[in-house]
Formats: structure tokens, C-alpha cells, sequence
């Protein structure tokens, strides 16, 4: 399948569902989509195109958080990515996709403790990377997060 | 009446990004469930990337591990060319995919040497590490480093490889393919091993395809990919090499996958050092403009994977890095449940993450007694192969 097949598919198939469904280049696209509609279009990426899930990342972009779920076409060789964004930035919320794909197990626990996303749906969201003693509601890959300066004095 | 105990392994693995703790619940001799948990070795690399510059990345991300230390760099230095459009001279490319295969080749052998301490074979553990070398001193030649080559940039790579080195790499790799073919014999041929590691931790397609497993973990189970050929990069696309795959899912496969996977890169390292152009080795690209990029490349456990997004400054706005063990590492839940103790070892050392976890495994009943340390683990492992070869008929 070729990108721009893909492209002119998801464009026909989910009509106003998709924001914006751009190429970037011959390898790269990427396909703006509303939160809601996250699990409808993993579904049909990754079951029906068959399409590999990469991984997803979150971006803080200062008025809005951007989860971008990578996908990779492996048999011509692209990625796909949709990109989520999740307007309410003070409390971000989205379905989960785990349902769908078990691969993105960890990487939705790895969201909810940097980025404070909610995954809905998801009931595994224990910390994965971060320490027991992490104080809540604090995530370290927002921007406003300051890393603390070390004090070279105390051991 | 059933007791189950509980076997913490783990958390201590200083070599990779990933350490981990594994927390088996067995049944008697059978493992039951699993729970993994990560993180203790956390260093905040995506955060610390964006307090850096753009060269500056590439440098740390090379620190991610120590083991496939050009994997993550020529991950990174690819995601910012997809970001900014940027050519790389034909040269370059070449050195790329030779110091990569390096890697790869000492990457498989260390694996090799350690599966083979697990199960009882020190002889191919003393092997795997002593055949090595020749690897690091090609490394050596190559890069001026036998870890953390620092060879690449944005662009293209930091040094040439010089006329005549040329003879001296293909000696060494004449001497390295001389003592793998005699490791392939001692492994693949060896009935106990069949008898040891067939049908031991089987992960079949269609779960590797859910977990989305890569690298040779995936192979293994029969998935056709290898981003060196899917989503050709560096000289991949001008060398001709197969992808290496087994449909069983076992660990004997993925030994076999390993292990006929060196014999491809001595050959890709061959036809690069043959058909390389003259020519510049690097484009000397001066910005990085605004916009996002994905950087893939084919790591000795699989896909790296970066995406990288810039505003026009001199640092990323967001450096996202995702190790292939991340992908892989969940898989072992499925591969482990319903197998015994003693095999635990190697099923987690089939998957390839850094040995240094394992070190720290201990068991433990469940009033939390120490039952066992990681030593008696491996002397189990390597009884039962012992075991296995007096039935067998081999003493």
C-alpha cells in the first residue's frame, strides 16, 4: 500500500473526523485528529491495515497536549502518525488504545506519570518509570516542570 | 494444596535505559504470572535532551547504552535529516551501515556467550567474549573507540575510513568468521541444546504481531520485518543480505536467528568496504529548521525508534527515544507463564535485554525468605542441562 493510498483512504473513510491529513515527505505523514476518535482509527490502522504500532508520544505544545501514536508500514516503508490533541490541558483526557493493541501496554503508563494523560479505559496505570515516593500531579516532561537544581554540597 | 511463591527479580541494570524488576509468582516448580516494573535507572534523557543543542543530543544519546552505542546516535542524526530535508554524502552512508553491522556482530556474539553461561556451556560463553575482540579492534581502527564511537553527525559521519585499514578490517573479519563458523557448529549442531531449547518460551506470531516485537524477538516468531530492508537507510538498499527467519518462536530460534544474522553482516561489511565511492563524508548542514522528524534504524534488538520536534532554536522542543527491549520487554509475560524455574533465565536472556538484571535475581517465598540468589538460578539452569545430557547419553 502507498502512502498517499492511505492518506486519500482515511481522508474518504472518516470524512470530518480527520482534521487535517497531510505528507510530509515520501516516508512521513501525518493525520490531526479529535481525541474521541482515537480508538475508531488505531482500529482500523492497526487491524485492518495491518499496519505495525510504533510507539506514541506526547508532546506539551504549551496550549494543548499532542499524543502522536506512530504507525509503521512496513512492507513499503512509511509512518503514519495520527496526532490527538487534547485541548483541555489542565486535565487531559483520552480512550485508550490497549483494547486494540496490547503493545501499547506500557506506553500509556509512561504518559500518565510524565504528561498527567488519563487514559480512559486503561485500568494498568501504575507508575512505570518514575519512583514510589513521586509526588502526585507532578509531571516532569510539561514544560512548566523546572528541573531542580542539584546542591553539590549535600551528598 | 497450592503454595505460591514469589520471585522478585530485579531492579538493579545499570548498562541500558531499561532496568527492571521482575516479580514471577510460582507455582512448585511452574511460573504462574509475572509483573514487570521498570524504571530505576531513569536518567531523564528525553527531558535533558531538550535542555541541550542539537549536537549535544546526539552526544548524550549515545550514553543511552553501552552496548548498541551507534544505534541510538544514528537514530537521532536521522530523525533531524527527515526533519530538515538534509542530504547525506554517499560515503557516509557507506561508513554508517559498516560501523553499524560492527555493532551488531559484537552485539549478537555477547549474547551468544551469555546464553551460553546460562545453560552450562562456559566454554561458549569464554568463546563468545574472546571472538569478540577482533570486532573491537576493527571498532578501534574504524572509530578510534572500542564503545561510544562518536561517529556520527547531522549530515554524515565525523571520520573516513583510511585506504589501508582496508586490509587489516577484512583480515580481522577473515579471523571472526573463521571462529563463528566453529561457535555455529558447536551450538546448532548440538543435540542437547535442541533437547534444551526447543519448544522453551514460545512466542507465537500472532502475539508477537499484537505486542508489536521487533528485531530478532520477531523474527524469530516468524514476523518478516528488519527496518534495514522496510525502511532502507544509510548503504542497506545498495548491499545485498537477507532477513534471517525462524517460524518456531522459541529460544532455540531466536539462537538461530542470532547467529546466522553475524554471517549477513560480515557480508554487508564486506560488499560496503568493496563498493564504497569516493568522495565527501559530510554535507556540513548549518540549521535545523522548524518542524518534526522520525528517525528509524535497526538496532541489534530491533527498531529504534526517535521523533524529534524543533522550533528554528538550536534545541528540540521534544526528543522522544524508544529502545527496541521497550517493545520486547512485555512479551516476556507471554512466553514466561507456564514454563519452570529453570527456565526462566534464558527465555528473559532470549529477548536479549542486559544481563546485569539478572544478577540481582532472587527468590523468595512468600513470607519474603530468600529461597534463592541469582547464582543458584543459573546452577539450576546449568543442572538441567547437565541433567539432560547424562539421559542423553553424553557425559
Amino acid at each position: 500500500m502507498k502512502i498517499d493510498d492511505i492518506l486519500s483512504d482515511i481522508r474518504n473513510k472518516f470524512g470530518s473526523k480527520v482534521i487535517k491529513a497531510e505528507k510530509k515527505n515520501e516516508k512521513r505523514a501525518y493525520v490531526d485528529i479529535y481525541p474521541k476518535d482515537i480508538v475508531l482509527l488505531t482500529k482500523y490502522m492497526f487491524k485492518e491495515l495491518g499496519l505495525r504500532f510504533a510507539i506514541a508520544t506526547a508532546v506539551d505544545d504549551f496550549d494543548a497536549i499532542e499524543v502522536l501514536y506512530h504507525f509503521a508500514e512496513d512492507a513499503s516503508g512509511f509512518v503514519v502518525s495520527l496526532r490527538a490533541i487534547i485541548k483541555e490541558k489542565e486535565d487531559p483526557h483520552i480512550d485508550t488504545i490497549t483494547g486494540v493493541t496490547r503493545s501499547a501496554w506500557w506506553i500509556e503508563r509512561e504518559m500518565h506519570e510524565l504528561f498527567g494523560i488519563h487514559f480512559d479505559g486503561n485500568t494498568d496505570l501504575r507508575p512505570l518509570l518514575l519512583p514510589d515516593d513521586w509526588p502526585t500531579g507532578v509531571y516532569p516532561l510539561r514544560k512548566n516542570f523546572i528541573v531542580p537544581k542539584r546542591d553539590s554540597r549535600k551528598a | 494444596m497450592s503454595h505460591k511463591a514469589h520471585i522478585p527479580i530485579g531492579p538493579y541494570h545499570p548498562l541500558q535505559e531499561e532496568p527492571e524488576f521482575y516479580k514471577l509468582v510460582v507455582e512448585g516448580e511452574k511460573v504462574v504470572d509475572v509483573d514487570v516494573r521498570i524504571g530505576w535507572n531513569h536518567r531523564g534523557i528525553e527531558k535533558l535532551s531538550e535542555a541541550k543543542t542539537f549536537d549535544q543530543s546526539i552526544f548524550i544519546v549515545e550514553r543511552i547504552c553501552g552496548i548498541c552505542s551507534s544505534s541510538h546516535p544514528i537514530t537521532c542524526v536521522q530523525a533531524l535529516e527527515d526533519l530538515g530535508g538534509i542530504k547525506v554524502p554517499d560515503r557516509a552512508l557507506y561508513i554508517r551501515s559498516i560501523v553499524q553491522e560492527l555493532e551488531r556482530l559484537h552485539s549478537h556474539m555477547l549474547w551468544a556467550g551469555l546464553a551460553g553461561h546460562f545453560l552450562g556451556y562456559n566454554t561458549v560463553f569464554m568463546w563468545g567474549w574472546k571472538y569478540r575482540e577482533p570486532i573491537c579492534d576493527i571498532m578501534e581502527t574504524v572509530t578510534g573507540n572500542r564503545q561510544n564511537y562518536a561517529m556520527l553527525k547531522v549530515g554524515g559521519v565525523r571520520r573516513d575510513i583510511e585506504k589501508e585499514h582496508v586490509p587489516y578490517i577484512l583480515t580481522r573479519l577473515d579471523e571472526f568468521t573463521r571462529h563463528l563458523d566453529m561457535l555455529r557448529g558447536a551450538v546448532l549442531d548440538d543435540p542437547v541444546l535442541h533437547a534444551r531449547l526447543k519448544g522453551v518460551g514460545v512466542l507465537t506470531k500472532e502475539r508477537a504481531i499484537d505486542y508489536a516485537a521487533l528485531g530478532p524477538t520477531a523474527r524469530a516468531s516468524g514476523v518478516d520485518i528488519d527496518v534495514r530492508r522496510d525502511h532502507p537507510y544509510a548503504a542497506y538498499d545498495r548491499v545485498k543480505w537477507k532477513v534471517i527467519t525462524q517460524p518456531e518462536g522459541d529460544v532455540f530460534a531466536k539462537m538461530v536467528v542470532r547467529i546466522m544474522e553475524m554471517y549477513e553482516s560480515v557480508s554487508i561489511i564486506r560488499q560496503c568496504l568493496d563498493k564504497m565511492p569516493a568522495g565527501p563524508i559530510d554535507s556540513n548542514p548549518k540549521d535545523i529548521p522548524p518542524g518534526e522528524g522520525i528517525g528509524q534504524a535497526e538496532a541489534p534488538r530491533g527498531e529504534c525508534f526517535h521523533y524529534i520536534k524543533s522550533d528554528g532554536s538550536n534545541s528540540p522542543v521534544r526528543h522522544k527515544v524508544r529502545a527496541p527491549t521497550y517493545m520486547n520487554f512485555p512479551t516476556f509475560r507471554e512466553t514466561v507463564i507456564g514454563q519452570t524455574v529453570s527456565d526462566a533465565t534464558i527465555i528473559l536472556a532470549a529477548i536479549d535485554p542486559c544481563y546485569c538484571c539478572t544478577e540481582r535475581m532472587l527468590i523468595v517465598d512468600k513470607d519474603d525468605k530468600d529461597l534463592f540468589d541469582i547464582q543458584e538460578l543459573i546452577r539450576l539452569s546449568q543442572e538441567k542441562t547437565l541433567k539432560l545430557k547424562e539421559k542423553m547419553g553424553f557425559k
